[in-house]
């Protein structure tokens, strides 16, 4: 009885930190894919100006999505922290996020995730973990 | 194909990530700690929230890290910016112990250190993989790219 009840709170906790780390990544890569379709800011700022530049990403499909994956993922994290504590969510949605990060990034990015970037995302993934404890 | 997009502006870009993101969080912080507890009850407080000087000093912050954030992704990869922009972490942890006076324990201390090697880690190499321009392309992009690395 007492064994069911906490595998059931252990599995809604990582059920909730599952929506966080989910909704966050999709929110992410849908972001970074939106900017790679709109291009180098840079060179959009110096050929139609600022509002210009606001205009091209704003308008893109895939920036929108992002957005709302991303309000998706706030709102998930304050259910969260509404039904647990803010120690142990907090470091463990955050740190996942940047190792879920790199795995969609090569996937469907195809950015090139060699074992330099793996070693720095899992040293920021303990690192934040440790300082958000 | 990868290769570095990054200039000296660039990189006071990839710091203005880093600092307002940082100084944004603090200064909601501060602000929500000065104002006190909110009551769900009474939302017309955290509108008046909104208008008070920290409060509303980090949220134009934040907007100025999202549009830092979208300008560094549009000419370096993901899994270069999240990590390099990590060192916010480093700097809201000082600005919590020297700032705000919070007691900062050991293992908070080693977490810093661990940010800090993998933000070296990942800004030692290159920021951009090139994107795929479809079947073929693949075999000749990189020679272009490398021609024009060679031309700088």
């Amino acid at each position: 009885m007492i064994l069911g009840h906490v595998t059931n709170t252990a599995l809604a906790t990582a059920a909730m930190i599952a929506a966080i780390v989910v909704t966050a990544t999709a929110g992410d890569i849908l972001t970074a894919s939106a900017m790679r379709q709109v291009g180098d800011l840079d060179h959009i700022r110096a050929e139609r100006g600022l509002p210009g530049a606001i205009g091209a990403v704003v308008s893109n499909g895939r920036f929108g999505l992002g957005v709302v994956c991303l309000a998706l993922s706030f709102f998930s994290l304050l259910y969260a922290f509404s039904h647990r504590d803010l120690s142990l969510i907090g470091p463990a949605a955050t740190s996942l996020t940047f190792v879920t990060n790199a795995l969609a990034a090569k996937f469907f990015l195809h950015e090139n995730v060699d074992r330099r970037r793996w070693m720095a995302a899992i040293f920021v993934c303990v690192g934040v973990a440790l300082v958000a404890f | 194909m990868m290769h570095s997009t990054m200039t000296f502006r660039r990189y006071l870009v990839l710091a203005a990530v880093t600092l307002t993101s940082a100084f944004g969080d603090t200064f909601l912080s501060r602000g929500m700690k000065l104002l006190g507890p909110v009551s769900l009850h009474h939302p017309a407080e955290l509108i008046h929230a909104v208008f008070s000087p920290w409060v509303a000093s980090g949220i134009v912050l934040l907007i100025g890290f999202f549009a830092s954030y979208m300008a560094s992704l549009s000419w370096a990869d993901l899994t270069y910016v999240l990590p390099a922009s990590s060192l916010g972490y480093v700097i809201m942890t000082l600005l919590a112990r020297f700032w705000l006076r919070e007691h900062v324990s050991s293992l908070r201390w080693l977490g810093i250190v661990c940010i800090t090697a993998g933000v070296g880690f990942v800004t030692r190499g290159p920021s951009w993989t090139e994107p795929r321009k479809g079947p073929g392309a693949g075999a000749e992009e990189p020679v272009a790219v490398a021609e024009e690395e060679a031309r700088l």
